[in-house]
């Protein structure tokens, strides 16, 4: 069983600059959701919550019927769909494409989807260039990390390391600018929007009754990737369904307002098929990959299955006291935050991070904010119980075992508890914080034992 | 077996259905009506299209638009797109403009090289100051999305209450089209430092004429 990475925890919470960075990104991200969706501006913002949620439930409830529909509906409007186990799959299908067409260049919007799988890295190693679009995930391609947050991938750097990053990768001078900045990517991914062969999108919703792959984004590069080049491809997990397009009116009253405040982002794409006979432009072939990679291990429990209705908005995150304090690189997998830590354990081992779902509070703040209505904070229990067990059955624990053990019998035996209770009185404060408890006290006071025991009180208060 | 039918095997059987099976019935979405009254859409539109740092001007009829329109067209090279109401307003007559293209890389070259780009749109929604392309003959996607300024000349009655009234009228937009899209306000990016910045990959200022008597 791996542990949580202190080291790199405790670096993340000494970095005054980091903290700073984290706490006012999110923070200003929380207060921009709470102005969205506050009574006056959407007094059905809970009906709303409550709507989805039921819609996604269904959704995936009956999943093998809406894939099928789906799936005739994409290919009804002249696309194909390639279902895939894993991200050995997809590559494999993108290289047999680019191989086809004599591809190079594919230009990519941003997608969670793909950063699961190593795409651009799978891509590589065949010499076929995948390249970032959108500005925060262009910035971390170059700086080779992974994306920080779920919707601003670049939430850690600022515009010194943005600064640096184009200086050493694109041998440009040197330039601190957010601005300038800006226009030194928009002309480099310009040139590369012209000359792609195939364009990459994820998808935020899949819309069944449509065969439609629905994009939402604020630049416009997921346009540019879906429209320029002949080719475009969509990647997507096989959760991103809702049934009909009329249900839209409900996930994107919801997706903007609880990521970044927005009632509608700059762009929502509704894309189905590549272009029609008397269209002057759009992609000549349409593809969309639907991708497994352990999603249907999360439909076998009733209750576990709605870490699927997720719409990777991000409020989760922006609201959680421990996201807030240690950020995203610190999550093992690209998602973090309560979502993250939700379901990295259920596409994984439940072993492998079984520290995840012991990293929070419980304060309950993420399934408040959660536009689809997740019950984190209950899934959170429910994976510390299965680790608990796991850990139990390995055996791994026999001191802790032994310890509960003891425990369970002083509670059992009221005289030994008081005694144990007097002699601890006295001892506990003379106790060096040595092995076990020298980390518990790096980070806490032990309190003085009062004088009196409440036992002692309680008898005194009766003599009187 | 194939992976398609593996997932769904792998599906059918985690959730215990069979293939084929027919789902429960799931209630329609409700669907909003607008807030405001009618008479309101006009100037409810313009005034959430310049929240969101676009310019809007409703103007009474399509021979007001080129006055309208003349200072940001002087001497810049215009592409236009095929919409016919953009011929009736006159835009497609200027020198400066170009359209009629029938080739996609023609087009895509030359909506590279403009300095604005000229189109109607489908719908407008006017509680979030959206305009609605959809993809066609007439609306190529490109003209919208390459050059840095952006210009829509709308008529009054395509302006709609809100996203649930579009799709309360177009509830299956892939029919009619590969691409139906949604533009509110410039394109932006907060990526640096969570500063905002106004067209990063499509156009930094948007324009919507809106013609009253159309």
């Amino acid at each position: 069983m791996t542990g949580a990475p202190s080291e790199n925890i405790q670096k993340t919470l000494n970095d005054p600059r980091l903290q700073l960075a984290i706490y006012a990104a999110s923070g200003r991200l929380m207060d921009h959701r709470a102005t969205a969706v506050q009574t006056e501006v959407l007094p059905e913002y809970q009906d709303l919550r409550t709507q989805a949620n039921q819609i996604k439930k269904h959704t995936i409830e009956n999943l093998d019927y809406y894939l099928e529909q789906l799936e005739a509906n994409v290919v009804a409007h002249g696309g194909q769909v390639v279902f895939c186990r894993d991200g050995q799959e997809v590559a494999d299908f993108v290289l047999g494409l680019a191989k086809k067409n004599d591809a190079r260049l594919i230009v990519k919007s941003k997608s969670m989807t793909s950063e699961e799988i190593h795409f651009n890295e799978r891509l590589a190693h065949h010499q076929l260039e995948a390249v970032e679009t959108d500005l925060g995930e262009y910035i971390i391609q170059l700086a080779h990390q992974r994306p920080y947050h779920i919707v601003a991938p670049a939430l850690h750097l600022t515009r010194y390391d943005v600064a640096d990053i184009f200086t050493e990768r694109l041998g440009v001078e040197r330039e601190v600018v957010p601005e300038n900045q800006t226009k030194i990517a928009r002309a480099v991914l310009r040139e590369k929007f012209l000359q792609a062969d195939i364009g990459v999108t994820g998808a935020n919703f899949l819309i069944a009754d449509s065969g439609a792959v629905v994009v939402v984004e604020n630049e416009g590069n997921a346009r540019l990737s879906s429209s320029t080049p002949k080719i475009h491809i969509a990647v997507a997990g096989i959760e991103k369904l809702i049934p009909r397009a009329q249900d839209l009116a409900v996930f994107l009253d919801l997706l903007g307002r609880s990521a970044t405040g927005q009632p509608l982002t700059v762009y929502t794409s509704f894309l189905s098929g590549p272009r029609r006979g008397d269209e002057v432009d759009g992609p000549d072939e349409f593809y969309l990959v639907l991708l497994d990679n352990g999603r249907t291990k999360l439909l076998v429990d009733p209750e576990k299955r709605q870490s699927l209705y997720c719409i990777r908005c991000g409020a989760c995150l922006n609201h959680c006291p421990v996201y807030r304090k240690i950020g995203g690189h610190n999550y093992p997998w690209v998602y973090s935050g309560p979502i993250g830590a939700i379901i990295t354990p259920q596409f994984h081992d439940i072993t492998e991070n079984g520290w995840l779902p012991f990293a929070s509070s419980l304060c309950g703040a993420c399934a408040e904010v959660c536009p689809v209505k997740i019950e984190i904070p209950k899934l959170l229990l429910k994976l510390r119980s299965e680790v608990t067990d796991v850990k139990r059955q390995h055996g791994a624990s026999g001191l802790e075992r032994f310890a509960f053990r003891m425990f369970a019998w002083v509670m059992a035996h009221p005289k030994i508890y008081l005694l144990g209770g007097r002699i601890g009185a006295i001892l506990a404060p003379l106790v060096p914080p040595v092995g076990p408890l020298k980390k518990w006290a790096s980070q806490r006071t032990l309190p003085r034992p009062a004088k009196q025991s409440f036992h002692q009180l309680w008898a005194a208060r009766k003599r009187k | 077996m194939t992976s398609r039918d593996q997932i769904l095997a792998d599906i059918r059987t985690a959730l215990g259905r069979t293939a084929g099976q027919r789902p429960a019935p799931l209630t329609a979405p409700l669907l909003r009506g607008p807030r405001f009254d009618r008479d309101l859409y006009i100037q409810t539109f313009v005034q959430r299209f310049e929240k969101l740092a676009g310019k809007a001007f409703a103007v009474p009829d399509a021979a007001a638009v080129l006055p309208q329109l003349s200072p940001l067209l002087d001497g810049k090279r215009v592409v236009a797109s095929h919409a016919p109401f953009l011929d009736t307003c006159g835009i497609t007559a200027l020198p400066q403009v170009q359209s009629g293209f029938s080739g996609r890389d023609a087009l895509r070259d030359a909506c590279a090289a403009a300095d604005i780009g000229i189109t109607s749109a489908d719908y407008a929604l006017a509680e979030t100051g959206t305009l609605v392309m959809l993809s066609s003959r007439q609306e190529a996607r490109l003209v919208s999305l390459l050059p840095p300024v952006h210009v829509a000349i709308v008529p009054r009655s395509r302006i709609l209450a809100n996203l649930d009234e579009l799709l309360t009228l177009l509830p299956k937009p892939a029919e009619q089209s590969s691409s139906m899209v949604l533009i509110t306000g410039p394109s932006r990016t907060a990526d640096i430092e969570q500063i905002l910045i106004r067209g990063v990959h499509g156009p930094g200022e948007i324009y919507a004429v809106i013609v009253e008597n159309a």
